[in-house]
């Protein structure tokens, strides 16, 4: 087990160097950098910027070496200092910017995450025990439309559902007077209240991908002949069904874990920036369009590392939970 | 009910007579499973009626894309009338015009119909130039009443467009850029997935390690840094192209997948083996045997990526991303259902979404039919 | 087994016109049509025929573990020879709830089963002995450790060395013999007065076949179990069965002690399948003969004989006009066929078939 996880854990080095490049390039991308941006926005404020002022301004932001070396720079910066850069939007270092948003994005991620296992799982067990059932043609077609419906609409449905019937559209994570207030016990209930919606808006789409997954194992599951043996040998139905179809069902479902929390993690962003969220969404948005290079890159490579992250915990979890694997690696 | 049982045989028995006639049998296999599925059958007719709309759109819009009016902004839909105030009937379908005032408490703009107005529908209406199919210049229009009165079916926006117009103008970008998008990632992912599976070796490494690193990356963060690079003010033309290949690029690699996978486990069935022994070429192999064995999974794993795409554009348009006036997709025509007030005073705004709905619905539907017809051990 | 003796008449399982109906797009499909046979303490009876004739639906109806879209009608009486039960009337098998208490009772416990595919008849999730111990848990004791003691002398009895690390092992580690006795271990743990056999071996290297039922035979002397043998291989009939039921689409066209259907076959079918068997000393220069045509799906058939379209010796006019009743020609042989019945003119003997 544990030479499989490091195997796992080289393969995935040359894609990570990959990745760092492909971000550098994309961050390059973009027409004109962050000081011409920035010379336009001063000569529109009314203050002249001369070709002089750029070039010393690209001087000292290091704009001016050959891309591959600004790409060296870079990488060091980050592997021996941990210094992804400064973000010339907020006016701080990346890290520091990254941070501020990091905790309730994480909270928001974890607790859809949760939201999208508690909820599809049973409704997916149900779904395959009661095959062609109503309440499997009801929550079938639930997460089709789950599916159809494009996040960000959602959210705008569901703050005006809440705006007609609680006259307030919960915008946001918090109500105004809570913003800035320390933490308490109203502020944490204030906040779950503003979780309701994007919790559900982010979650659909995964609840409803994982309905249909669960659903389809299931029945696979179901007509396995291991179940037939379970029921001659004298096992209740309940037994049969916890014990033998759920349990194997859930392998595949169990191993999306640490694919799952990226793909919330990411499929947050427009949701966020609807709903208008303090989480990372809106601020890689602004980042991209203000052409914030060094945080919008720094988020576009989190987001890639924590792919592959969570690729190798689907893989190494998937081993752990399939008797074949593990017993290959325990040696006879 | 009666039936002589004996001749209830599979065709399966008959003697194969040659391969041209299997090789069609296995279509018709297909088609036959395909018809089964209802929900698939519905959704093809649906589909076809929306691209054949898009593919006429220009003629079937009232109103071109530039049109404006700035006396109706915001504008309700109109109601199609067959009876008037009085309660007279009249044959033809009508609709009255529009009376703008101010609501007495709040003070907003509003209109309300001016019964005094009746504009009759009108077929073949002339209207604004434009080109038939983009080629043949024309001015006719399928419906549309006499100036000065409006059409104005399914309401206006915020600079006084018709609705109604801009959905089908706009579902020309809206369902055209996932089919050309699928169709390069297909075309991408035939032939580089095909080389990976068929020759193995180094090339399969290096092809797999390349879609390894693309996928990891996150598709919806790539999308927007990938959109944010287009430079802003640049023809539609380029601009729709730019998105095209943006969703392609990262598309391709799950179909190359697919292909790679299933050329992997044909290329060692007995008869390709055979095949092979015999001295057949690579590509006669390939084309012979390989392709008809695995084209309709493709073809279903395509049919499945589109909905994918639909969404993307929708959000990328949505965020200023994507497709930019004076061009528009249905996810340009929902910015402007972002707020919520817009969606409290002028609820028809949020009407494209119902479109999008309708396509991403029928795609899905569509994909498990042929999912169906492909598989013949599906239950 | 004194009870045995005490009532030597009476058989451990009859079955009475069991019928099974599922329904399809097109039809109502008679997977199981009118079967009768009895099985009798410490015997073996096979079920033969070739696949989809519904032997396989028959010997599962028979504890109730069908899908829940097999109607199944008739009666299937079951006697225990074990105290308290023997006293007590027969207990109609189908009568009961197939998700009840009672059944579960006797399943595994009184009557248990063994399956083609030993592979996927095992959850890949568990270990073998997780999974041998299940029915020794439900049945036997609630003492883990005995559990796990009866287990392994199980386990060592079907021949498995080494049972204490195979004990441990996950189905995959399993060879395909091995797990088939394991299967065989698992089934026998309860100690079952029948122990249903579906295709035990087809899936097994024919050595090990052998072996499989050699295992078989011993266990059914060592614990005086009546099996109930479903298979398409006339050579394992011929190796193991007291009894022959010969099926047909739905329906058992002939039956007789084991010796009198190889040396005295009646119905076209049987002699049909008997030819089709190699045999050791046979003509070397003659094709082995089959039998043509293919099997009907008997969805929406008319009363007829379903051998009909396949039958060398068909009466027209009478084999695809009526049903055919069964024909007893000797106290222990019933065969299904218009050559034998003395009804060939005569009206339908009152099965009526609904032919819809």
């Amino acid at each position: 087990m544990l030479q499989y996880t490091l195997k796992r854990i080289l393969l995935a080095i040359p894609v990570v160097f990959f990745i760092s490049v492909i971000v550098f390039y994309i961050i390059q991308l973009p027409p004109g950098d962050y000081v011409s941006n920035y010379a336009a926005e001063m000569s529109v404020a009314g203050e002249g910027f001369t070709q002089e002022d750029m070039a010393a301004m690209r001087a000292d932001l290091g704009l001016d070496r050959p891309v591959y070396e600004q790409y060296f720079i870079w990488v060091q910066d980050i592997v021996l200092h941990g210094d992804f850069g400064f973000s010339f939007n907020y006016n701080k270092p990346v890290l520091a910017v990254i941070e501020q948003y990091m905790g309730l994005t994480l909270t928001v991620s974890l607790v859809t995450m949760a939201f999208q296992y508690l909820v599809a799982i049973p409704i997916g067990i149900y779904c395959a025990v009661k095959q062609y059932s109503i309440g499997d043609y009801f929550f079938s077609g639930l997460s089709f439309l789950g599916m159809a419906t494009p996040h960000f609409l959602m959210a705008v449905i569901l703050m005006f559902l809440s705006y007609t019937w609680f006259g307030d559209p919960l915008l946001g994570l918090f109500s105004a007077e809570y913003v800035n207030a320390p933490w308490s016990m109203d502020k944490a209930i204030d906040l779950a209240k503003h979780m309701v919606i994007p919790v559900i808006v982010i979650g659909l789409s995964g609840t409803a991908d994982l309905i249909r997954v669960m659903r389809g194992q299931m029945l696979d599951e179901l007509n396995k002949p291991n179940v037939v043996t379970a029921r001659a040998k004298g096992l209740s139905e309940r037994k049969i069904l916890f014990k033998y179809p759920t349990r194997a069902a859930l392998n595949p479902i169990v191993s999306t874990f640490g694919w799952s929390l990226t793909s919330i993690f990411t499929g947050s962003t427009i949701t966020a920036i609807v709903l208008n969220l303090p989480i990372q969404g809106p601020v890689m948005f602004n980042a991209l369009l203000g052409q914030d290079m060094y945080l919008a890159g720094t988020w576009l490579l989190f987001m890639a590392l924590l792919t592959v992250l969570g690729t190798l915990i689907s893989d190494i979890l998937l081993a752990w939970l399939d008797p074949k694997i593990r017993t290959e690696f325990r040696g006879t | 009910m009666m039936r002589p049982f004996g001749r209830r045989q599979s065709a399966a028995a008959e003697p194969a007579i040659d391969k041209d006639l299997n090789y069609s049998s296995q279509w018709r296999l297909m088609y036959v499973r395909f018809k089964k599925h209802k929900l698939a059958r519905v959704s093809l007719v649906v589909l076809a009626l929306l691209y054949a709309s898009a593919l006429f759109a220009q003629f079937l819009a009232p109103y071109g894309l530039e049109n404006y009016d700035s006396k109706y902004v915001n504008a309700p839909p109109m109601k199609l009338r067959f009876v008037d105030a009085e309660g007279k009937f009249h044959i033809r379908p009508f609709v009255y015009g529009l009376k703008s005032g101010r609501d007495p408490e709040t003070m907003r703009k509003m209109f309300t119909s001016d019964t005094d107005k009746k504009y009759p529908l009108q077929i073949f209406v002339k209207g604004e130039k434009y080109k038939f199919l983009g080629l043949i210049p024309s001015s006719t229009h399928l419906i549309g009443v006499e100036e000065p009165g409006r059409l104005f079916l399914l309401g206006t926006d915020s600079l006084g467009r018709d609705l109604f117009s801009r959905i089908l103008l706009g579902s020309q970008v809206s369902l055209s850029i996932p089919l050309v998008g699928v169709g390069i990632s297909f075309v991408l992912g035939l032939i580089i997935g095909g080389a990976s599976g068929y020759f193995g070796g180094w090339l399969d490494a290096v092809i797999q390690r390349v879609i390894e690193i693309i996928r990891s990356f996150p598709t919806l963060p790539l999308w927007m840094a990938l959109s944010a690079a287009i430079p802003p003010r640049i023809p539609v033309v380029r601009m729709y192209f730019y998105i095209v290949i943006i969703f392609a690029f990262i598309e391709w690699t799950g179909l190359a997948r697919v292909v790679r996978g299933k050329f992997i486990s044909l290329k060692n069935e007995d008869y390709v083996v055979a095949a092979k022994i015999a001295g057949v070429s690579d590509s006669k192999i390939i084309v012979k045997h390989l392709l008809p064995g695995f084209i309709s999974y493709l073809v279903v794993a395509t049919t499945l990526a589109i909905p994918g795409m639909i969404l993307a554009e929708t959000a990328m348009s949505f965020l200023g991303l994507g497709i930019r006036s004076p061009a528009t997709s249905w996810g340009v025509l929902l910015q402007e259902a972002q707020k919520i007030d817009n969606i409290a005073l002028y609820p028809w705004k949020i009407i494209p979404l119902g479109t999008v709905i309708l396509t991403v619905l029928t795609f899905n539907f569509l994909g498990d039919g042929l999912r169906d017809a492909a598989d013949p051990y599906k239950r | 087994m004194t009870a045995e003796t005490a009532q030597p008449q009476q058989p451990l399982l009859r079955v009475q016109d069991l019928k099974i109906r599922i329904r399809m797009d097109n039809g109502v499909m008679n997977a199981v049509d009118g079967v009768d046979f009895e099985i009798r303490r410490g015997r073996t009876l096979g079920l033969v025929g070739e696949s989809g004739c519904g032997k396989s639906l028959t010997s599962r109806a028979l504890i109730g573990i069908n899908p829940k879209e097999c109607e199944t009608s008739g009666r299937v009486a079951y006697r225990s020879s074990q105290e308290p039960e023997a006293k007590e009337e027969p207990l109609d098998l189908l009568a009961l709830d197939p998700n009840g208490r009672k059944i579960r009772s006797i399943r595994g416990r009184k009557i248990a089963m063994i399956f083609q595919e030993p592979m996927t008849a095992f959850s890949p999730m568990y270990t073998i002995g997780n999974q041998i111990m299940e029915a020794i848990l439900i049945h036997r004791t609630r003492n883990k450790k005995e559990a796990k003691k009866i287990a392994l002398e199980m386990l060592s009895k079907v021949g498995i060395s080494d049972e204490e690390k195979r004990f441990d092992q996950y189905p995959h580690e399993f060879s395909g013999g091995m797990r088939q006795r394991a299967m065989i271990s698992m089934a026998l743990s309860c100690n079952p007065e029948l122990l249903i056999a579906d295709e035990p071996t087809t899936a097994l290297d024919v050595t090990i076949q052998a072996q499989v039922l050699e295992l078989m035979k011993r266990l059914q002397q060592e614990f005086g179990m009546a099996i109930l043998l479903v298979t398409h291989d006339l050579g394992i009939i011929a190796e193991m069965c007291d009894e022959v039921a010969v099926m047909y689409l739905g329906k058992i066209v002939e039956q007789a002690p084991m010796k009198e259907i190889f040396r005295n076959p009646k119905h076209p079918y049987t002699k049909g399948l008997l030819r089709s068997m190699p045999r050791l000393g046979g003509n070397k220069t003659k094709r082995l003969e089959s039998i043509e045509g293919s099997v009907p799906v008997p969805v929406n058939m008319p009363p007829m004989c379903g051998f009909y379209d396949r039958c060398k010796d068909r009466i027209e006019g009478v084999c695809n006009r009526r049903s055919v009743p069964a024909t007893q020609i000797s106290g222990s042989h019933m065969v299904r066929c218009f050559l034998y019945s003395e009804q060939q003119g005569g009206d339908n003997d009152g099965e009526a078939h609904i032919g819809n």
